[in-house]
C-alpha cells in the first residue's frame, strides 16, 4: 500500500490506488507526522486569533496603542529534529503565520512579553537599567494527570481513561471558582494539553502584570498536596477550622466526587493493598486496626449488596466522624483523606515565574495527534479528551468538506470548528472588549494627569 | 528633620515611636570612626539575623535573636544618639550592600527582617502612625461590611489557630498583591482581588511597603555610589565601604589559645580528627606531594597558627616536607621567609591573621591550587570521596550535598561536624579555627569521661 502523499499547499490528497474494502474514501491513516502538520498549519490553525488574543488590543488604530507590544512577546518553537529555538519574535500576524507555516514547529510555546524585542536581547544587560527581562506574562497553571499517579489505579504514565480524566474535571472547577471569586480574575481560557493534563491562562491585565513573588504566593494559595513517598500523611489539616476556600472546594465539588465517582471507579477500598494506603493516613492506630479487623473479616462474604468500597468508606467515615473525643491529628481526618485523593495537584514552577514557557492552545500533541482545545469550565464534566479531534480526523473532514462550498473558513468544516467558535465567543471577545476599555482608561487617565500638572 | 522631629516628640510622649523609617540621609555631622564603627556595630546585628535565618529559626526565634542582638550592639553612651547611631549605621550600610545585586538583596532581606520585628513591638498607635507614612492602599472596613464578612473572617482566624475576640473587629482591606505572604499561608480571606487583613497581619503589610521603598532607594543609592560617591571619597570613605561588606566579625584566632597549642608530633592526628575538610584536604596533599603553593601555604599556614602551632615547629614542619621536594637549601632559601612573615617576623611586622570562611569560600583556586573551600570548589564526586573518607554516613551526605546545592557552605561544614563528631554544633561554622576549637572540645570531653 502506498503511502498517501500530500502536495505542498494543496487541498487534494493523493489517495492510494487499492482501497480495501469497507474503507471510507476519505481516511487517513492515524498518524502525526510533519506533512499532516503542514496542511494543519496552512488551513485549519487559527493563527489570526492567536495574533489577536496575544495583542490584547494593541494591534488598534487607538494612539495608545503599543505598536511594539506584539513584538516584544517571546514565542518559541520545537522543531521535527527536536531542535529547540527560542526567543522567536514577530512584528505582525503575517510574520507569524508565514514562519509558523514555513517551518511547522511540532510544538509552540508562549513565553512572556520581554522589556525589549527578544530578538534585540544581546544588546541588553542581564541587570541595571537597561535591562532585557519580563514584563507581562499571564497567570498560568498545568496540572498534569501523573501527579496522580498514586491515586489513580486504572491507569498510569501516560494513559488516561474516562475513569481518571474527572480528576482534571475536578481541578478546573476548583481552581477555575476561586480565580473568578477569590482572586476577581475573569478572562481564563482553559485548554487541554493534548493527552493528560489541562494549562490554564488567566488573562486580565492585573493578571500579566503580578510579578515573581506575588505569582508563587497564589500558587502556595492554591497548594494542599505537601510531602513525598517519605511522608505518610501529605495533606494536614491542622487549625480549627478549614479555610473558607478549602471548605467551599469540599462542600461544593471534592467531598461529592470522592463518594459518588473516585471511590468507585478507581475501587479505592477494594484490596488491602489499596486501603492500607488509606488506613496510612489515620494516625491512630486503634481506630485503623478495628476498620483492618472488619475489612479482612469481610473479603469473602458480603452481605450487603452495597458495592464494598461505599461500604468501607461509610464505616471509616462513621469511625472518624462519631462522637468519641479526637486526637488531635484526627479532627479533620475524613477531609484530609478525601482532598489527597482528589484536591487540585498543580506545578508549582510552572506558575512562579514569568519566563516559564507553556504551550501554546491549538497545537497538537505529537504523541497522540490530539489538539489541544479549549474546555468549558462551565462544562467541563462533559469533555471527553478521548474525542478530542486528531490530525488526521481533522484532515479527512477536511476531505470530506472539500464537496461543500458554503462555508468560509476551513476549520469550519470540521469539529475544530466548534472549538474556535468557543474560543471567540468566551474568552476573546470579552478580552479584547475588556482590553480596550484598559487602554481607553489608561489614555485618557494620562491625558487628565498631564492636563493637571500643566496647570499655572 | 525626621530625626529632631522624633527626639523632641519623644521627650513628651511615649506614642511616637523611635523607629526611623529612614527616608532621607540625615544633616548630622559623622566622625569618621563613628562612621566605620557604627556600621559594623549593625552589620553584627544582620548577620546575625542572617544566620539565624539561614538556619532555619522560626520567626518568634528569629525576633528574640534580633532583641537581644540590638540590645548588645547598638547602644550607645549617649541616650540622644542612640537613634542617630541606628539612622547613621542604616545609611552607611546602604553604601555598603547597594553595589551588586546579591548585595542589595541581602541587605533588604535582613533590613526587613529587622523592620518587622522592630515595628511589632510599636504601640497601636505607633503603628498606625507608621503606616500613614507609608501610604498604604488599604481601607478600613466598615462595620457593616464586617457584619457581612464575619462568618468568613472568623473561619480563617480559627483555620490559623488565632479565633477572633469580640475586639478583633478592626479589618482593612487591600489588594491581594499587596501582601503575597498572607495570601500563599491562607492567612486571609480573599475575595474578588482584596484580602481582609487583620490589624495584627499589619506588620506584613508594613514590611512590603518598608522592603519597596528600601530597594528603590538602594538603586538610586548605587547609581550615585557609581557615579560620585566612590570617586570623590576614594581616599576617605571609600576604602572604609568597600571593606566593610567583606569583613569577618567574629574573634579572629590571632592570638592561639594556650590549651590548643599543638607539636608537630601530633599533627597527623590531629588533622584527622579536628581539622575541617578544607584543612584536611591541604594537610593530606601537603603529605602526598612535599608541596603546596602559595595560596595553600597561606590558608593552612594561618591556620595552623592560629590553632597554636609556634613559629618554631611551624618551621620544622613544612621544611620536613619540602625538603622532600626541592631540597633543604632551597626551602631555607625561598619558603622559610614567608613562613616568618606569615608570624609576623618579616618585613611589614603584620601579624597576619587566619582566613575566615568567608575569606576562603571567595577564594579562586586555579590548576594545581588545593585551598579554597571543598564544600564550594570541589565537585560533587570528590566532595563525597571526601566526606566518604572522613567517614561521614550517607544520610549525613545528602544533606551535605543539599546545602551545598543551595550554596550554604558553611552550613555544610557545620553539618560535617554535626556527622563527625555526633554532637550538634548551634552556632555554626564560620571560621575554620572555630572548627578546630570545637572539636578539639569534643575530643577532650570524650576522653576525659570515663568508660
Amino acid at each position: 500500500m502506498t503511502r498517501e502523499e500530500i502536495g505542498n499547499g494543496s487541498e487534494d490528497m493523493v489517495i492510494d490506488e487499492c482501497e480495501p474494502e469497507g474503507r471510507e474514501r476519505n481516511s487517513v491513516p492515524d498518524e502525526f507526522n510533519a506533512n499532516y502538520l503542514k496542511v494543519y498549519y496552512g488551513k485549519l490553525f487559527p493563527h489570526a486569533d492567536i495574533f489577536k488574543w496575544i495583542s490584547y488590543g494593541n494591534d488598534g488604530k487607538h494612539p495608545a496603542c503599543d505598536q511594539s507590544y506584539f513584538s516584544r512577546r517571546e514565542f518559541s518553537y520545537t522543531l521535527d529534529n527536536d531542535i529547540y529555538l527560542r526567543y522567536q519574535s514577530f512584528n505582525s500576524a503575517s510574520e507569524l503565520e508565514n514562519s509558523i507555516k514555513e517551518k511547522c514547529p511540532f510544538k509552540i510555546d508562549i513565553g512572556p512579553v520581554y522589556s525589549v524585542d527578544p530578538a534585540k536581547r544581546h544588546a541588553y544587560a542581564q541587570t541595571g537599567d537597561n535591562v532585557f527581562t519580563p514584563v507581562e506574562r499571564e497567570l498560568v497553571f498545568d496540572i498534569d494527570i501523573t501527579d496522580y499517579d498514586d491515586v489513580r489505579y486504572c491507569c498510569s504514565g501516560a494513559d488516561v481513561c474516562l475513569d481518571c480524566w474527572p480528576l482534571m474535571t475536578v481541578a478546573i472547577k476548583v481552581i477555575d471558582t476561586s480565580l473568578r471569586d477569590d482572586f476577581g480574575f475573569n478572562h481564563i481560557l482553559w485548554v487541554f494539553s493534548g493527552r493528560r493534563g489541562v494549562h490554564c491562562w488567566v488573562c486580565d491585565g492585573k493578571a500579566r502584570r503580578l510579578t515573581n513573588e506575588q505569582r508563587a504566593s497564589i500558587a502556595e494559595y492554591f497548594r494542599v498536596y505537601k510531602g513525598n513517598e517519605n511522608s505518610l500523611k501529605k495533606v494536614s489539616f491542622t487549625g480549627l477550622a478549614l479555610h473558607p476556600f478549602l471548605a467551599r472546594s469540599y462542600s461544593e465539588v471534592l467531598k461529592d466526587f470522592f463518594k459518588s465517582k473516585l471511590l468507585l471507579s478507581q475501587k479505592l477500598f477494594s484490596t488491602e493493598e489499596r486501603y492500607e494506603k488509606i488506613l496510612e493516613m489515620i494516625p491512630d492506630e486503634s481506630i485503623t486496626s478495628e476498620l483492618r479487623g472488619k475489612w479482612q473479616e469481610n473479603k469473602r462474604s458480603s452481605i450487603s449488596k452495597e458495592d464494598t468500597n461505599v461500604v468501607r468508606w461509610q464505616q471509616l467515615k462513621h469511625i472518624l466522624q462519631s462522637g468519641r473525643p479526637k486526637a488531635q491529628g484526627l479532627r479533620r481526618c475524613v477531609e484530609e483523606i478525601v482532598f489527597s485523593f482528589t484536591y487540585p495537584r498543580l506545578d508549582m514552577e510552572v506558575s512562579k515565574h514569568m519566563n516559564h514557557l507553556l504551550k501554546a492552545p491549538f497545537c497538537v500533541h505529537p504523541k497522540t495527534g490530539r489538539v489541544c482545545v479549549p474546555i468549558d469550565p462551565n462544562c467541563c464534566e462533559e469533555f471527553d479528551p478521548t474525542a478530542v479531534p486528531t490530525l488526521s480526523k481533522l484532515l479527512e473532514e477536511m476531505n470530506m468538506g472539500t464537496l461543500r462550498a458554503d462555508v468560509d473558513n476551513e476549520w469550519d468544516r470540521t469539529s475544530l470548528g466548534k472549538s474556535i467558535r468557543f474560543f471567540r465567543s468566551s474568552f476573546l471577545q470579552p478580552l479584547l472588549k475588556s482590553c480596550k476599555e484598559e487602554i481607553e482608561n489608561s489614555y485618557n487617565a494620562k491625558l487628565q494627569h498631564s492636563k493637571n500638572s500643566m496647570s499655572w | 528633620m525626621e530625626i529632631y522631629g522624633y527626639q523632641r516628640k519623644a521627650l513628651h510622649s511615649d506614642a511616637i515611636s523611635t523607629l526611623p523609617l529612614y527616608r532621607s540621609a540625615p544633616p548630622l555631622d559623622v566622625r569618621l570612626e563613628d562612621f566605620e564603627l557604627f556600621a559594623i556595630d549593625r552589620l553584627r546585628v544582620l548577620k546575625g539575623i542572617s544566620d539565624g535565618l539561614s538556619r532555619g529559626k522560626k520567626p518568634e526565634e528569629i525576633d528574640n535573636l534580633a532583641k537581644d542582638l540590638w540590645k548588645a550592639n547598638m547602644r550607645h553612651p549617649e541616650a540622644s544618639e542612640v537613634v542617630n547611631k541606628d539612622i547613621i549605621s542604616h545609611f552607611v550600610l546602604r553604601l555598603v550592600y547597594c553595589r551588586t545585586e546579591d548585595l542589595r538583596k541581602w541587605f533588604l532581606s535582613m533590613e526587613t527582617a529587622l523592620f518587622r520585628y522592630r515595628f511589632r513591638l510599636e504601640s497601636a498607635e505607633a503603628q498606625r502612625a507608621l503606616m500613614a507614612e507609608f501610604d498604604l492602599p488599604y481601607k478600613a472596613v466598615s462595620n457593616s461590611e464586617f457584619e457581612s464578612m464575619k462568618d468568613n473572617l472568623g473561619q480563617v482566624a480559627r483555620s490559623i489557630g488565632q479565633p477572633l475576640t469580640p475586639a478583633d473587629t478592626k479589618f482593612y482591606t487591600v489588594p491581594f498583591e499587596e501582601v503575597p505572604e498572607l495570601v500563599a499561608g491562607r492567612r486571609v480571606f480573599v475575595h474578588k482581588g482584596h484580602a481582609y487583613v487583620a490589624m495584627n497581619q499589619v506588620v506584613s503589610l508594613v514590611a512590603t511597603q518598608f522592603r519597596s521603598h528600601l530597594s528603590k532607594a538602594l538603586i538610586l543609592t548605587n547609581r550615585k555610589w557609581t557615579s560620585s560617591i566612590r570617586e570623590q571619597e576614594k581616599d576617605r570613605l571609600t576604602p572604609i565601604v568597600e571593606a566593610l561588606c567583606t569583613s569577618y566579625l567574629g574573634p579572629d584566632y590571632s592570638e592561639p589559645r594556650e590549651f590548643a597549642e599543638i607539636s608537630i608530633r601530633d599533627i597527623d592526628q590531629i588533622a584527622m580528627s579536628s581539622f575541617p575538610l578544607c584543612m584536611r584536604h591541604l594537610f593530606e596533599k601537603l603529605r602526598e606531594d612535599h608541596h603546596l603553593k602559595h595560596g595553600g601555604r597561606m590558608q593552612l599556614g594561618l591556620f595552623l597558627k592560629g590553632v597554636g602551632l609556634k613559629l618554631d615547629d611551624a618551621l620544622a614542619f613544612w621544611k620536613a616536607e619540602f625538603s622532600q621536594k626541592v631540597g633543604a637549601e632551597r626551602f631555607d632559601k625561598e619558603y622559610a621567609y614567608s613562613i616568618r612573615h606569615n608570624y609576623g617576623r618579616e618585613g611589614k611586622r603584620t601579624d597576619y591573621t587566619p582566613f575566615s570562611c568567608q575569606k576562603i569560600i571567595s577564594s579562586t583556586p586555579g590548576v594545581g591550587d588545593h585551598h579554597g573551600c571543598p564544600y564550594r570548589h570541589f565537585s560533587e564526586e570528590n566532595l563525597r570521596a571526601a566526606l566518604g573518607k572522613m567517614r561521614v554516613n550517607s544520610r549525613a551526605v545528602e544533606d551535605v550535598m543539599d546545602k551545598v546545592r543551595n550554596r550554604h557552605y558553611q552550613l555544610a561544614c557545620t553539618l560535617t561536624f554535626e556527622a563527625v563528631h555526633g554532637t550538634s554544633c548551634d552556632a555554626g561554622i564560620n571560621h575554620p579555627n572555630q572548627y578546630f576549637s570545637e572539636s578539639q572540645k569534643v575530643v577532650q570531653s570524650k576522653s576525659h569521661s570515663t568508660v
